[in-house]
């Protein structure tokens, strides 16, 4: 899933600035199942505005909005009432959710409540790690499950590097180093030899040229 | 100009080789960098030039080494692939090739976290075998890594990288010094080696692949210049084991700059003795005018022509 | 300084709010301004209820559960003390004193414990100044 983490609350004033109807819209996909973004956290959030520009000597008007998915323009374009009736609007959506809806209310301004931060998942209790890079290019059959792009530091291909000592990678944090992970689960698979393959470089020509696309348009269906 | 690296005929001939480390000065003050090469002129086969190491801005390894070479001494140029992409190091080695370098050493560099820049992005668009594998095709076949040939003269470099024995298990570290030299590696240098067992165990499996046979190994090691930079190195710097029977002798020494390098000088009579180690060297650390003593006292002196 | 605080007391009715009970019974005073809201569980004391009461203008809360190994249903208490801990530190990131929030743990049998911890909390909201969130009462009640 997307993983996102709350802006702080002072970028968030920042945002909202001189504007006094503030339509707050919660995204019951993934950001809600990370605590972040569902209906009740715009229902907190809306709250601790109000109460804030109220200490301000501002009355700031709010009406929460709950959208089952921000990143599919059919619920997105249920909240085109409650978009008029307000001056702006803050997702509590992913970046794909922030962006779908500043395209359809392209009179009013869109803010992003959150900051997106990886595909990932819980690893322990409140603990959420990136797992995938969405790199378009799969070789996790070749890694034992265990990405090196994504949870090696410097994203090699062919390692351990130099850096890596007693399992953990040399950048700190305690963090493992990916390719001992490797290792390890490729000579538990009795697949070990798979390491001495040299892996290519990789073909990077589908991130960089704009928007990555899919499918064919519904047409041959 | 020399064709061929001088480094690689030497090696080549089965002479014993020595090679230092120098590191660019943090700025535009070459005048430093000749003080240095002029100290171990004479007294090693070549001298790497590192690229930013531990991911400090530094003068460019490229200039350093012309720098260098303009001083007599033969040049090792260390290319990381932390701060470029597979363009940019092509078109640097192009121009190193042409600037009269022939010794490249391929390493991935150390993390932008650890130097001055931490908020940088690093690039890492190539790993170390992958750029060793690069390398080695723009001289052999002779062309890009798109595949597309490279018209003229070939930029045929001596081709090296390293290897850390003492990062984690030693069996996994010689799995990936395999594919180095498949990748076309043609010279070894090694982390610094204070732990000679830990070393020769090292050593005991890349011989049992033959990967001795098919390329010059040189062994690291680095003279310390006193017990806080010993512990330092033990305690903070990864990849590094220093046994503690090390550290107490430095300790103990009344002249612990003196002790570090008769420490070095034995450990270098050491690793002449393991077989395999076809070279020494030696990164005196912010200590180049060490290099001569060292190189006297192993036994390593006069160096011979190559 | 407040002479007039409006303080809001949401109290578990397995303890607290028995413990507010008891202190009536045994005719022990304590500070007339709270407003006692029976609620099943501390657990089921949302962030949002607790911002309502500030937002609507109550210069204190106080949330009061069961002691430590005795909530019934098992550790509703131990969450809302965590809550309460984030909102302590959110209310400071907003604008309001955290110290205008305040978690007890009592048991039932704690009447003139409760009355206590009510005249104390009391006590500290009448010291501060009226919630910058009120809204000034009609005859003139503003913050001097």
């Amino acid at each position: 899933m997307i993983v996102a983490e709350p802006k702080s609350f002072g970028e968030l004033v920042e945002m909202v600035g001189d504007h006094r109807r503030l339509l707050v819209a919660s995204c019951s996909g993934c950001t809600a199942v990370g605590g972040v973004g569902g209906v009740r956290q715009a229902r907190e959030l809306a709250c601790a505005l109000r109460i804030h520009f109220r200490i301000r000597g501002v009355e700031l008007a709010t009406e929460v909005a709950g959208v089952t998915r921000q990143c599919d323009p059919e619920f997105v374009a249920e909240l085109d009432g409650a978009v008029d009736r307000n001056e702006a609007v803050l997702s509590l959506g992913c970046g794909v959710g922030v962006q779908f809806l500043a395209d359809r209310f392209n009179r009013v301004p869109v803010f992003p409540g959150l900051n997106t931060r990886f595909a990932g998942g819980l690893t322990a209790a409140g603990i959420w790690e990136e797992k995938c890079r969405l790199c378009g290019d799969c070789i996790l059959h070749l890694t034992g499950g265990i990405c090196p792009l994504t949870r090696c530091a410097k994203g090699i291909l062919n390692g351990p590097c130099g850096g890596s000592q007693d399992g953990l990678c040399e950048v700190g944090d305690g963090m493992p180093c990916a390719w001992q992970l490797i290792y390890e689960r490729l000579s538990s698979l009795g697949r070990v030899g798979l390491l001495e393959q040299i892996r290519r470089p990789r073909n990077w020509a589908d991130s960089g040229g704009g928007p990555r696309r899919l499918g064919n348009g519904g047409a041959g269906e | 100009m020399n064709k061929v690296s001088g480094l690689a005929r030497l090696l080549e001939a089965g002479h014993f080789g020595v090679t230092c480390e120098i590191g660019p000065p943090k700025g535009v003050a070459v005048d430093t960098l000749s003080e240095k090469g002029s100290w171990v002129k004479g007294y090693v086969d070549a001298a790497n030039v590192t690229d930013c190491q531990t991911a400090v801005v530094r003068l460019s390894s490229i200039a350093a080494a012309v720098h260098l070479k303009s001083l007599g001494l033969e040049p090792v140029v260390q290319m990381t692939g932390r701060d470029r992409n597979r363009i940019a190091i092509q078109s640097d080695l192009l121009g190193a090739y042409s600037l009269g370098l022939r010794n490249v050493l391929c390493l991935t560099g150390d993390h932008q976290r650890f130097g001055n820049h931490p908020e940088a992005k690093g690039v890492f668009d190539l790993d170390s075998v992958q750029m060793v594998e690069m390398v080695r095709r723009m001289g052999d076949p002779g062309e890009f890594l798109c595949g597309e040939p490279i018209r003229g003269e070939l930029p045929v470099f001596f081709v090296g990288a390293v290897e850390n024995p003492f990062a984690g298990s030693p069996e996994l570290r010689v799995r990936r010094l395999a594919k180095k030299i498949e990748a076309g590696a043609k010279f070894i240098q090694t982390q610094c080696v204070f732990d000679l067992e830990g070393f020769r165990r090292f050593m005991a499996l890349v011989r049992a692949r033959g990967l001795d046979r098919r390329c010059h190994i040189v062994a690291g090691v680095t003279p310390l210049k006193s017990a806080r930079m010993a512990r330092f190195m033990r305690d903070q710097v990864a990849g590094i084991s220093i046994p503690d029977k090390v550290v107490n002798r430095i300790e103990a020494g009344a002249d612990p700059a003196a002790t570090g390098v008769d420490l070095c000088v034995e450990q270098i009579c050491e690793l002449r003795r393991i077989e395999g180690v076809t070279g020494v060297h030696i990164m005196a650390i912010n200590w180049e005018q060490v290099v001569p003593e060292i190189v006297r006292r192993a036994g390593l002196y006069p160096r011979p022509a190559c | 300084m407040n002479p007039d605080p409006r303080i809001i007391a949401f109290c578990c009715c397995n303890c607290a709010y028995a413990a507010a009970d008891l202190a009536g019974a045994m005719r022990a005073s304590y500070a007339s301004e709270i407003a006692i809201v029976a609620i099943p569980c501390t657990g089921a004391v949302e962030p949002t209820v607790v911002l309502a009461a500030f937002e609507e203008g109550a210069d204190g809360v106080i949330v009061a559960g069961c002691l430590d190994g005795e909530c019934h249903y098992k550790s509703g208490n131990l969450r809302a003390r965590e809550r309460v801990n984030v909102l302590r530190s959110m209310l400071e990131t907003i604008g309001l004193e955290p110290e205008r929030l305040e978690m007890y743990q009592v048991s039932a049998a704690m009447g003139t414990r409760f009355a206590e911890i009510a005249s104390e909390f009391a006590g500290r909201i009448r010291g501060m100044d009226p919630s910058p969130v009120r809204k000034p009462r009609g005859e003139g009640g503003e913050p001097g």
